[in-house]
C-alpha cells in the first residue's frame, strides 16, 4: 500500500451512460442497433443536414422514466432539451442534444452491498441525451475515420453524487446498476460493446475535511473490473503526489487496460464552455399523471422487493432468495416453477444446484436453457412424491430431459426404469438378499451396533440401483433385524 | 460591454477559427457594435417574467419507436470532403 494512504478519504462520483433498448434513434427513424455496417444507420437528421427536424422517440422517454421509478427518483413533469455546443468530428451537428437543464429523473438511489454492509448510493440525476458517432484512429495513418451509426442513439446518463468512497463501492454500484437496467429491459448492459459506459470522477481529501479535493475524470472504463483498477491506480497516484507535497492537476485521464494505469488526455484548466440553450427544434414534453401511472403499472416487482417476498411469503433462506433474484432470467424461471406447482425450497434447490451447474458447464444463459420450467416442475414433482430420489433425478432424468424435452418426466423415468419401488414385496426381496449376504454384520447389529443400519441401507440402494424407496426400506430393515 | 482581445481569442477557439491581428481588430469593433445594439434590451424590466424558452405552444411532439430506414451509404458519403467507401474522414484527432 502507498505510504500515508490511511490519512485520506477517497471521494468518487460515477457517470454511467446506458444505451436505451429502443429500436430507433432518439430523434430519427434510423436503426439504433449496435454492430451494423459502418455508416448505414444514418439519415439526413443524423447527419444534421440543413432543414431537418428532430422528433422525440416516445419509448426512450418511457424507458428513462422506468429506470427513474426503480431508483426512487422524482420524475420531472415539464421537460425540454438543451443544446450542448462543442466541435468534435463525431458530433455532426456541432452540438449534442441533452436534458442539461431539466433532467427527467432527479435524486434517487441505488442500494449496494459490500463487506461493510448495505447502503444507498445517492443519485444526483438521470437524464436523456443522444450519443455521438464513433471515431476510429487506427485504420488510416493520416486520418481519423468516423462512423455515424451511433450518432443520435438514445442514452440515459446516470450521475451519482460524490457519494462513493472506495473502489469496492464503485464496483458494487456498477454491478447493481447493470443488473437493474438489464432486469428492467432499459439497456442490455454490455460494457464491451459500449452500451454501458462509465466515467469516474475521483478525488481525495484528508479525513475529516469537508471540502472536496481537486478531481480527476477517468474515461475509457470498459468493464466493471477496469473501473475498480482505474480507481485503485488513480487514488495511489494522488496520494503519492500529495504526500510529496505536489498538487493534483484537474484533468481528464484515460485508463490503459494493457498495464492498469491511467494517462493524461487533456487538462481542464480552461473550463469548458458549452453555451447551453433550449433547443428551438424540439418542443417541451410533459409527463402526465396518467402516463406515469401507466409506466408504474407495467413495471415488474423489483429484485429487492422479490427477495423480501421470497423470504417472507415463501420462507426461502436469504441466500437462496438473493441468488434467484440476481438476474431477471432466473427470477422468471423460478416464478414459472412456482406457477407449475413446485414448492419454493425444492425449486430453489434445483435452480441453485443442477440447473446452475448445467448452465455454467455448458456456458448457456437461463434464457436459452432448453429445459422448459414446466418440465423441471415435473421432475421436482417426481422427487417430492417419492417416485425417484433426488440423486437419480438430478443425474439421470434431468440430463435426459435436457437432451430430449418431448417426453414427460414420468415417461422418461419409466422408460429408463428409474421409478422408485415403494412396493413392499420387491423391497423385501432386496432387503432379504442384502441381509443374507452379510450375516456377520447382522449379528453385530443385533448385539447393539445400530449404526450399521446405514450400511444395510446403502447396500439395498446398490442392489436396487437406487430404486428402493428409502422410507419403506428403513422400515423393512428395522422390522427384519429385530426379528 | 467591452470586447477584449481575450474574449475574441476565446470565441475564436470555441468556433475553431483563427484570425490575424488586422482581422481581430475588425471583429472586435463589429462585436462591440452588435452587443451595444442588443444591450438596449437590458433596459426592459423583466422582474416576474418567466423566460420564454420556446416560440410555439406545441408540446409532446412524440414519434413512436419505429425504424424508418436510412439513406444509402454511398449517397451519404459522396458529400463529404474526404471519405472512402465506408467512412467519413477527418484530420487525425488523436496522435498515436
Amino acid at each position: 500500500m502507498v505510504q500515508g494512504k490511511d490519512k485520506y478519504e477517497v471521494v468518487i462520483g460515477l457517470e454511467v451512460h446506458a444505451q436505451l433498448l429502443t429500436k430507433s434513434k432518439l430523434f430519427s427513424g434510423d436503426s439504433a442497433t449496435f454492430g451494423g455496417e459502418a455508416n448505414t444507420h444514418i439519415s439526413p437528421i443524423t447527419l444534421a443536414y440543413p432543414g431537418t427536424l428532430p422528433k422525440l422517440n416516445k419509448e426512450a422517454v418511457e424507458l428513462a422514466i422506468r429506470l427513474g421509478l426503480a431508483c426512487g427518483c422524482e420524475i420531472e413533469r415539464i421537460n425540454y432539451f438543451a443544446r450542448k455546443n462543442y466541435f468534435y468530428p463525431d458530433l455532426p451537428k456541432g452540438y449534442q442534444i441533452s436534458q442539461h437543464t431539466t433532467p427527467i429523473c432527479k435524486g434517487g438511489f441505488v442500494t449496494i452491498r459490500t463487506g461493510d454492509g448495505k447502503r444507498d448510493v445517492v443519485l444526483n440525476r438521470i437524464h436523456l441525451e443522444e450519443d455521438a458517432g464513433k471515431s476510429i484512429h487506427d485504420v488510416d495513418d493520416k486520418n481519423t475515420c468516423v462512423d455515424y451509426n451511433r450518432a443520435g442513439v438514445p442514452l440515459v446518463e446516470i450521475v451519482t453524487e460524490p457519494d462513493l468512497h472506495s473502489s469496492e463501492e464503485a464496483y458494487a454500484y456498477i454491478t447493481e446498476l447493470r443488473k437493474l437496467v438489464r432486469y428492467l429491459h432499459v439497456c442490455d448492459g454490455n460494457m464491451e460493446e459500449g452500451s454501458l459506459r462509465c466515467d469516474a470522477n475521483i478525488s481525495i481529501r484528508l479525513k475529516g475535511e469537508t471540502k472536496l479535493g481537486t478531481k480527476v475524470e477517468v474515461k475509457n472504463l470498459n468493464s466493471i473490473r477496469n473501473v475498480k483498477k482505474a480507481i485503485d491506480y488513480e487514488v495511489d497516484r494522488m496520494v503519492e503526489l500529495v504526500e510529496k507535497g505536489e498538487s493534483i492537476l484537474q484533468e481528464t485521464r484515460s485508463f490503459d487496460a494493457t498495464n492498469d494505469t491511467t494517462f493524461s488526455l487533456r487538462s481542464k484548466e480552461e473550463a469548458n464552455d458549452y453555451r447551453y440553450f433550449p433547443d428551438p427544434d424540439l418542443p417541451p414534453f410533459i409527463v402526465s399523471e396518467t402516463q406515469l401511472q401507466k409506466i408504474k403499472d407495467a413495471m415488474p416487482a423489483l429484485p429487492e422487493q422479490l427477495v423480501n417476498k421470497y423470504m417472507e411469503q415463501l420462507n426461502l433462506p436469504e441466500y437462496d432468495a438473493r441468488v434467484i433474484c440476481d438476474d431477471g432470467g432466473t427470477i422468471h424461471y423460478f416464478e414459472k416453477l412456482i406457477k407449475h406447482g413446485s414448492h419454493a425450497k425444492p425449486a430453489a434447490n434445483w435452480l441453485l444446484g443442477p440447473v446452475k451447474s448445467f448452465l455454467n458447464d455448458h456456458n448457456v444463459s437461463i434464457e436459452d436453457f432448453s429445459l422448459k420450467p414446466e418440465k423441471l416442475a415435473d421432475i421436482i414433482e417426481l422427487v417430492e412424491s417419492g417416485k425417484v430420489n433426488f440423486s437419480i433425478a438430478a443425474h439421470r432424468i434431468f440430463p435426459a430431459l435436457v437432451k430430449d424435452g418431448t417426453k414427460t418426466a414420468l415417461e422418461t423415468a419409466t422408460e429408463m426404469n428409474l421409478l422408485q419401488e415403494s412396493d413392499t414385496d420387491s423391497i423385501a426381496t432386496w432387503v432379504d438378499e442384502v441381509l443374507a449376504k452379510m450375516p456377520d454384520k447382522v449379528a453385530e447389529y443385533k448385539k447393539g451396533k445400530k449404526g450399521l443400519i446405514g450400511l444395510f441401507m446403502g447396500e439395498v440402494k446398490k442392489v436396487s440401483k437406487g430404486k428402493a424407496d428409502p422410507k419403506v426400506t428403513t422400515q423393512l430393515l428395522t422390522e427384519k433385524l429385530s426379528q | 460591454m467591452e470586447v477584449t482581445d481575450k474574449l475574441v481569442d476565446n470565441l475564436a477557439a470555441l468556433s475553431r477559427l483563427s484570425f490575424n491581428e488586422a482581422e481581430k481588430l475588425e471583429i472586435k469593433s463589429d462585436l462591440e457594435k452588435m452587443i451595444a445594439f442588443v444591450e438596449k434590451l437590458q433596459e426592459v424590466d423583466t422582474t416576474g417574467t418567466e423566460p420564454l424558452l420556446h416560440m410555439t405552444s406545441v408540446t409532446d411532439a412524440f414519434r413512436e419507436d419505429a425504424v424508418k430506414g436510412s439513406m444509402p451509404k454511398n449517397e451519404a458519403l459522396k458529400n463529404a470532403p474526404l471519405a472512402d467507401s465506408d467512412y467519413f474522414k477527418v484530420p487525425k484527432v488523436i496522435q498515436k
